[in-house]
């Protein structure tokens, strides 16, 4: 680890997170909300120098490996999200509290990088209503509060089947 | 077609002021803190995001300017919800540790990060190297 600072390549010392100062510039082209040239110049000094100041945060780039795969999962997410609305209100509306299965499920993780878990503890807070509360010790599993869950076993299958092997693809 | 724009807008602006009702009514409706925090985390996002789409419709279709801010904010709503709930899921749990014993196990030799302490040195060091070492 140590000697690899000495050997880094003029792209990875000025450009070291090519897909954050993608990100930035594009955010600032949406804060702006109208398209000028000096803004996307603006934009793009944010976007080169703000990287280079924080890269000693990151200093690995994320292990995202299929694009076109974390693409689809948020179109899913997108998807779920409506689908969890619905479901929630629902629940709210037309049960009484009292008839509610909620409960306390332990979603073990197979995935293992900080970014993958994340990204699956946000998922799982945005969908049916499950809330992710809490990480294990050793961050190897996941506290879920599920708002109605009468099988806690075929609850966490779905998550680990819907989201976490799709996440076992984009974060290998 | 501004006519149809309108109903678009309309409806969109109405489903999305029901879902925040909705979820306002389950803030009110269910018993507990965990059940509560479900309503607000997904209830609401439907809700204004439902705005948010009329709101781009609106720019783009009747005053003829195409806004994108919407996305910014949506982007974020989807960013922070997640985050909000975990810390208030946290906090109750600290709050009240009289609960540790409804939580079911870890199914790890390590119970929750909230109540015990991330495993020694040691083994946190394992860890990385075992990190390290896949990355290289």
């Amino acid at each position: 680890m140590a000697d690899k600072r000495h050997k880094r390549t003029f792209w990875e010392r000025w450009l070291p997170h090519p897909l954050m100062t993608l990100t930035l510039v594009l955010l600032w082209m949406l804060l702006l909300n109208s398209f000028t040239v000096g803004g996307l110049v603006m934009g793009l000094i944010l976007g080169v120098v703000i990287p280079i100041i924080t890269s000693s945060f990151w200093p690995e780039r994320p292990p995202i490996r299929a694009y076109g795969k974390a693409l689809s999962f948020m179109l899913l997410v997108a998807w779920d999200v409506v689908v969890a609305n619905v479901i929630v209100a629902r629940l709210i509306l037309f049960h009484p509290p009292e008839s509610l299965k909620t409960r306390w499920v332990t979603v073990p993780l197979d995935l293992k990088s900080p970014e993958a878990i994340t990204v699956l503890a946000g998922t799982i807070s945005m969908t049916p209503g499950t809330v992710s509360s809490d990480l294990s010790a050793d961050g190897r599993s996941l506290l879920v509060h599920c708002l109605d869950a009468p099988d806690a076993e075929e609850a966490v299958m779905q998550m680990k089947t819907r989201y976490e092997a799709r996440l076992k693809e984009i974060f290998p | 077609m501004a006519f149809w724009l309108e109903l678009v807008i309309s409806l969109l602006i109405v489903v999305g002021g029901c879902f925040v009702i909705v979820g306002s009514v389950g803030l009110v409706k269910l018993p507990d803190l965990m059940s509560r925090l479900h309503a607000p985390t997904k209830a609401t996002t439907l809700g204004v995001g439902g705005a948010l789409v009329a709101s781009m419709l609106y720019f783009w279709g009747i005053e003829g300017k195409v806004s994108i801010h919407e996305v910014l904010i949506t982007a974020f709503l989807f960013l922070t919800a997640p985050v909000t709930a975990h810390f208030v899921a946290k906090a109750y749990l600290h709050q009240h540790p009289e609960k540790k014993p409804e939580l079911p196990p870890t199914g790890r030799p390590y119970g929750w990060s909230t109540y015990d302490a991330p495993p020694d040195g040691a083994a946190g060091q394992a860890a990385n190297g075992e990190e390290a070492e896949r990355k290289d």
